[in-house]
C-alpha cells in the first residue's frame, strides 16, 4: 500500500518542483515513499541550511585554540593542559511554541548529545529565552503558559540529567508572541587527544544502534521547524519529540565508558531527522556507505512503516560504529546501564545509504546526494526590514524626579528584573563547579582536573538588530566579550544561533545577511572564531515574524579556578569607577539612538532609530583595560553597563549587597537621560579601593580609554545622584530591589 | 576514614561528594555501584544527590529495592552511620530508615538556592562540631523536599531530639518566609532512632570548598570524621 508520489505529497514533504526534478534527474527513477522522507528532512533548511550557508561561509572559523570548527557536531577548543572544551547553541523554537515544556526539554537533551557524542562530558548549559510581553491583553495568557513551560523543561531536563545551568538570558518582545525562541547552549570537557567524532569507517564494521526505542514521536521534526506557522500549528503537536532526561544520564554514562573501551571508531546522536540524519552523515563524511536493515531497530510501537522508523526524532538514541569482533565490549557496557544496543548495519564501500526492511531494499540513495550535494541557494536581498521609524522623539528632557521615576520602573521591567524565578528552578550548581552563576555578566565553570576555569556568556539583542542587523549583531559579539572582559577572560571561540523569519522574502533574507556580516566583522575585531552554531529561520507566525535575534554565545579560558568578582559592591567606601567614560560615541545621532533602548521601550513606549553607536576599537581597548584591572586584582566588583543604562547598572550592583548604596556625583553636558539611561556600549562600571585608584587609572591611560570617578559605595541603602554639583534624586535600595526582585512574579501571576 | 558514595543510576551529585571527601575534607572515598552488596569495608556511607531512577513513580521509590539498600540497612542495623542528601534522603525515607516523607515543594517547582540551616541537636554524629548559634550557609535543589510527616512522628522526633536541622532566616528564627520548600516545622534533615543515620535536603558537600562561596558544608563531614575517631 505504497502511497504514490504525487505532486500534492511533494509539497508536503516541503519540496519544490525543481527539487523534485532535480531527484527525479539524479535518481532516473521515481523515489520511494521511504526516499522521499529521507531526502525532504536532509534538504529541509533545518538540516542543510541552503539559504544560510553561502553567506556562513564568510564567517572566521579558525584560531590558534580552535581544535574542530563548523561542521562536527560541536566545536571544540583548547583550554590547556592537554584538556578541550566543546560547545555548541541550538535552537528549538518552534517546538517550543507547539508544546512548550517538551519542545524546551528536548531542545537541551538535543544540545547536550551533540556535546557527548563527541566525547564530551557536559559541565554547563545556558539558555537564551525570548516571549512574548506577558503583560499583553491578547497574547500575555498565552505568553505566561509558555514562559511557565519553557523554563520548567530547561530545569527539568538539565536538573536530572545533572549538568548546572548557569546562566542565561530572557527577554520580552511582541515580536516573540507568536514565535518564542528557546535557544540552548551547552559546554563540556574532555582530553584534547579523545574527540569522537561522527564518522562511518573501515569496511564490514558494525554498525550499533544504542539508547531508547524507536517511536513515532517527532516524524518529520526537521521540516516542520523549516516552514511557517499558520493557525493550525496546535495539529503539529504529534511533530514535537518527548525527552527523558534520566535516559539521557544513562547514555551519557554509557557513551563515556563504552568510548574507554576503544572499541567505538565513530559515534554520532540521533537528533533532527533521526536515523536518516546519523546513517548519511556518518557515511558522507568518510565517503564510505551505510547499509542498515530497519527491523533490528529496537521499536516502541508495533506498526512502523520504514518511513516513521527513518523519520522519527525519537530522543536519547546513538549510532556508532565499532570495531568488527569487539562489539561484546560495547554491549557489556550498555547492559550495565540498561539500555538497548543493537547491531543493526554494517559499513560498506560504496558511498550509499541502504535501508533494508526484513532483507528487502527500501531505500537506497547515494550519502552526498543528501549532504554535500543539498540544493543551495543564494536567495535574493534587498534592504533590511525595518520595523521601527527611523526618526522619532529623541531624547527626553527630564528633571530629577523624572530620572527617579524612571529607574523605578525600568527596574522592574520584564527585560531588566531579576529572573531569580527562572533560575531558581534550574539546578545551577551540580557537579560544584559553577563559581560564577546567575544574575551575573558572565558565567564562570572551575574546571577540576585541569586547574582551569570557563568563562561563558551568551547575548542576543533583537531590538537593535531590527533596527540595524549589522550594527545590533556587532554589539551582541562586542557585550559577551566585554561579560568575559569583566572576570578578566578574552575570547576563546564563539558559537551562533541565527534565528530569523522566513528567507524567501527579501527583506527578511537582507536581515540575516547583514546580521552575518557584522557577526564576521565582530568575531574577526575581537578574534573570537565561530566554531558553529544553528540557524533557525521561518520564525513567522501568520505572516508576522520575529526580531531578527542573533544569539552569540562566547567562551573564554581562565588560567586559574579562584571565585571571580562579580557584580555585586561589596561594601562601604569604595571608588565608583567608569571605564570607557560617561558617553563613548558622544552624541552621533544620539536622539535616534536612544530610540532603542529600554528607556525608549518602556518609558517613551515607543522604538524607533539606530542601535547605539559601537566603535570596535575602542571597545576592544576598554575590554583589555578591564581585563588587565580585573587580572590584577584591582577590582571588588565588575559590571558592564548595557541593558537601561548607567543608573540601571547602578542599582544592580546593589542589590545583592547587604545594605550597601552608592554617592553618585559627576559633571556632564550629555542630556540627562542619555547619561543615566542611555545604552552605549563600551563601558564597565569598577568598584575599587580607593588606594588603587592610580593603578587603574594608569592602566586605562595606557590603552587611551578614559576612567572616570562618579562617585563611591556607602554602608547605607540608599543610591543619590549629584549632576554638575547639584542634588538630582535619592532612592532606597530596599524599595527599588523589592520591585526588581518581585516584578516577573507579578506579572506571572497577572 | 574511609566514605562509601553510592551510586545509582540517575545519581548525579555521586562526583560532587567523592571530590568534597577527598579533596576537601582529605580523607578516603569510594563509588559503590547500586548493584554491589558489598560495602568494601567503608566506615560511612553516603547516598548521594540526584535523580536515581529518573524520580519515576516518586523520588527513591525504586532505589529502595536495589541491591545495595540492603546492604546499606544491614550497616545501619549495626550501627553504622549513613547520611542522605537530598535524593540520598528521599531514598532513606523511602527505605523506612528514616521517618517521613518528602512531597513536591510547596508551589510544586525546583527550587535551586541557598539557605541557612539551624542546628537543633550536637549529640549526633553529624553536628557535634555545628554551633547552635551560628546558622550554616548551604545551598538546596530540589522538586520534592517538602518534609512531611503526621504529628505524632514530629512530636516524637522533637522529643527525641531527633530534627537535625531547621530552616532558618538570617536571625536564626525557624520563619515560615525562611522554609523554602514548605516543610513541616522548617526540618531540614533528621536522624533516626539509634542517631547513625541522617538524612537531609540541602547540600553540604556543595558548601565545602572556598571557591564555591560557603564552606559551612564541611563542619557537617567533619563531625563525621570526629565522632568516628571518638568512637575509636
Amino acid at each position: 500500500m505504497m502511497p504514490t508520489i504525487s505532486p500534492q505529497v511533494v509539497k508536503e514533504h516541503g519540496l519544490t518542483t525543481e527539487e523534485y526534478d532535480r531527484i527525479l534527474e539524479r535518481l532516473g527513477r521515481e523515489p520511494t515513499i521511504t526516499e522521499l522522507g529521507i531526502i525532504s528532512v536532509m534538504w529541509s533548511e533545518h538540516c542543510s541550511y541552503k539559504s544560510s550557508r553561502v553567506h556562513l561561509k564568510k564567517l572566521p572559523t579558525t584560531g590558534e585554540k580552535i581544535l574542530v570548527g563548523p561542521g562536527e557536531n560541536a566545536g571544540i577548543i583548547d583550554i590547556g593542559g592537554g584538556w578541550a572544551a566543546a560547545f555548541k547553541i541550538e535552537s528549538h523554537n518552534h517546538p517550543s511554541f507547539i508544546e512548550p515544556f517538551q519542545g524546551a526539554t528536548t531542545g537541551v537533551g538535543g544540545i547536550l548529545r551533540d556535546i557527548f557524542t563527541m566525547g564530551a562530558r557536559p559541565i554547563a548549559v545556558m539558555d537564551s529565552l525570548r516571549f512574548g510581553p506577558l503583560d499583553d491583553p491578547k497574547t500575555g495568557v498565552k505568553s505566561r503558559h509558555i514562559v511557565e513551560g519553557v523554563v520548567g523543561g530547561v530545569g527539568n531536563y538539565g536538573n536530572c540529567f545533572g549538568v548546572p545551568t548557569v546562566g542565561g538570558e530572557a527577554i520580552f518582545e511582541p515580536g516573540y508572541s507568536g514565535n518564542p525562541l528557546v535557544n540552548a547552549f551547552a559546554l563540556g570537557i574532555f582530553r584534547a587527544d579523545q574527540i569522537f567524532f561522527g564518522q562511518a569507517s573501515g569496511v564490514g564494521n558494525p554498525v550499533i544502534y544504542v539508547g531508547a526505542k524507536t517511536g513515532k514521536d517527532g516524524i518529520k521534526g526537521a521540516s516542520m521547524a523549516s516552514e511557517e506557522f499558520g493557525e493550525d500549528s496546535e495539529a503539529k503537536r504529534p511533530n514535537v519529540q518527548v525527552g527523558d532526561p534520566f535516559l539521557e544520564k544513562l547514555l551519557l554514562e554509557a557513551c563515556l565508558e563504552a568510548m574507554q573501551t576503544g572499541a567505538i571508531l565513530g559515534i554520532q546522536d540521533m537528533g533532527a531527522a533521526g536515523l536518516t540524519c546519523s546513517t548519511c552523515e556518518m557515511g558522507g563524511r568518510t565517503g564510505a556507505g551505510i547499509q542498515i536493515d530497519l527491523s533490528l531497530v529496537p521499536q516502541r510501537e508495533s506498526d512502523m512503516t520504514p518511513y516513521d522508523i527513518m523519520l522519527s526524532e525519537s530522543q536519547e538514541r546513538m549510532l556508532l560504529v565499532a570495531e568488527r569482533g569487539r562489539e561484546d565490549e560495547i554491549f557489556r557496557v550498555f547492559k550495565k546501564w540498561g539500555l538497548d544496543a543493537e547491531e543493526v548495519g554494517t559499513v560498506t564501500d560504496d558511498g550509499m545509504l541502504r535501508v533494508k526492511n526484513h532483507g528487502e531494499v527500501v531505500a537506497e540513495l547515494q550519502n552526498s546526494f543528501l549532504t554535500d550535494d543539498a540544493p543551495i541557494y543564494s536567495r535574493p536581498y534587498t534592504t533590511p526590514y525595518r520595523p521601527h521609524p527611523l526618526d522619532g522623539p529623541g531624547v527626553p528632557q527630564i528633571d530629577g524626579a523624572g530620572a527617579k521615576a524612571a529607574l523605578e520602573q525600568l527596574v522592574a521591567a520584564a527585560d531588566i528584573c531579576s529572573k531569580r524565578w527562572i533560575y531558581e528552578q534550574y539546578d545551577y550548581q551540580v557537579r560544584t563547579n559553577t563559581t560564577l552563576g546567575p544574575g551575573h555578566d558572565a558565567a564562570v565553570v572551575r574546571v577540576k582536573a585541569a586547574g582551569v576555569s570557563l568563562v561563558m556568556s551568551l547575548d542576543g539583542n533583537g531590538r537593535y538588530c531590527a533596527l540595524d542587523p549589522k550594527e545590533g549583531a556587532m554589539l551582541a559579539v562586542a557585550e559577551c566579550c566585554r561579560n568575559l572582559a569583566t572576570v578578566g577572560a578574552e575570547p576563546v571561540g564563539a558559537t551562533n544561533c541565527l534565528n530569523f523569519g522566513n528567507p524567501e522574502k527579501p527583506e527578511i533574507m537582507a536581515q540575516l545577511v547583514a546580521a552575518i556580516e557584522g557577526i564576521g566583522e565582530a568575531c574577526t575585531a575581537f578574534k573570537a572564531p565561530i566554531t558553529g552554531g544553528n540557524v533557525s529561520l521561518y520564525n513567522e507566525t501568520l505572516g508576522t515574524g520575529i526580531y531578527p535575534t542573533p544569539v552569540m554565545g562566547m567562551v573564554g579560558v581562565l588560567p586559574h579556578m579562584n571565585r571571580p568578582a562579580g557584580i555585586t559592591f561589596q561594601g562601604g567606601g569604595s571608588m565608583l569607577v567608569l571605564i570607557g567614560g560617561l558617553l563613548p560615541g558622544g552624541d552621533d545621532q544620539l536622539d535616534r539612538r536612544f530610540g532603542s533602548s529600554q528607556y525608549a521601550k518602556q518609558i517613551t513606549k515607543q522604538v524607533w532609530g539606530l542601535p547605539p553607536a559601537l566603535d570596535l576599537d575602542f571597545e576592544i581597548a576598554v575590554q583589555a583595560t578591564v581585563r588587565k584591572i580585573v587580572q590584577d586584582g584591582l577590582a571588588e566588583s565588575v559590571h558592564d553597563v548595557s541593558d537601561g543604562g548607567l543608573a540601571v547598572a547602578i542599582a544592580e550592583s546593589c542589590f545583592a549587597a547587604k545594605r550597601v548604596g552608592a554617592e553618585i556625583s559627576f559633571e556632564t553636558e550629555i542630556p540627562l537621560a542619555a547619561v543615566l539611561f542611555h545604552e552605549s556600549p563600551s563601558r564597565i562600571l569598577l568598584s575599587i579601593d580607593g588606594s588603587k585608584l592610580s593603578s587603574v587609572e594608569r592602566t586605562a591611560q595606557e590603552r587611551n580609554v578614559p576612567a572616570v570617578v562618579i562617585g563611591q559605595t556607602i554602608d547605607a541603602p540608599q543610591i543619590s545622584f549629584r549632576v554638575n554639583d547639584k542634588p538630582l534624586f535619592e532612592v532606597s535600595t530596599d524599595s527599588l530591589f523589592e520591585s526588581w526582585d518581585t516584578a516577573l512574579v507579578r506579572m506571572l501571576n497577572k | 576514614m574511609k566514605f562509601g558514595v553510592v551510586i545509582f543510576p540517575g545519581s548525579n551529585c555521586d562526583h560532587d561528594a567523592l571530590y568534597a571527601v577527598e579533596r576537601n575534607l582529605g580523607e578516603q572515598a569510594v563509588g559503590i555501584w547500586h548493584q554491589s552488596e558489598d560495602l568494601e569495608g567503608c566506615d560511612v556511607i553516603v547516598l548521594p544527590g540526584g535523580f536515581s531512577y529518573g524520580d519515576h513513580l516518586r523520588a527513591g521509590a525504586i532505589s529502595r529495592f536495589s541491591p545495595v539498600m540492603g546492604a546499606v540497612r544491614r550497616f545501619a542495623d549495626s550501627g553504622g552511620l549513613v547520611m542522605g542528601i537530598c535524593n540520598g534522603f528521599q531514598v532513606l525515607v523511602e527505605s523506612h530508615l528514616l521517618p517521613g516523607a518528602l512531597i513536591h515543594n510547596r508551589g510544586l517547582k525546583f527550587s535551586c538556592k541557598t539557605v541557612l540551616l539551624r542546628t537543633e541537636t550536637l549529640n549526633s554524629p553529624f553536628t557535634s562540631l555545628c554551633d547552635p548559634s551560628q546558622p550554616l550557609e548551604v545551598p538546596i535543589a530540589h522538586g520534592e523536599g517538602c518534609y512531611f510527616a503526621d504529628d505524632a512522628t514530629l512530636d516524637l522526633l522533637e522529643r527525641e531530639d531527633r530534627i537535625a536541622f531547621r530552616y532558618v532566616d538570617g536571625n536564626g528564627e525557624a520563619t515560615e518566609a525562611a522554609n523554602p520548600n514548605g516543610s513541616a516545622r522548617n526540618i531540614a534533615g533528621v536522624l533516626s532512632e539509634g542517631r547513625n543515620v541522617m538524612g537531609l535536603m540541602p547540600h553540604p558537600e556543595r558548601a565545602a570548598d572556598p571557591a564555591m562561596g560557603s564552606q559551612d558544608g564541611l563542619l557537617i563531614f567533619r563531625s563525621v570524621v570526629s565522632s568516628f575517631v571518638a568512637a575509636r
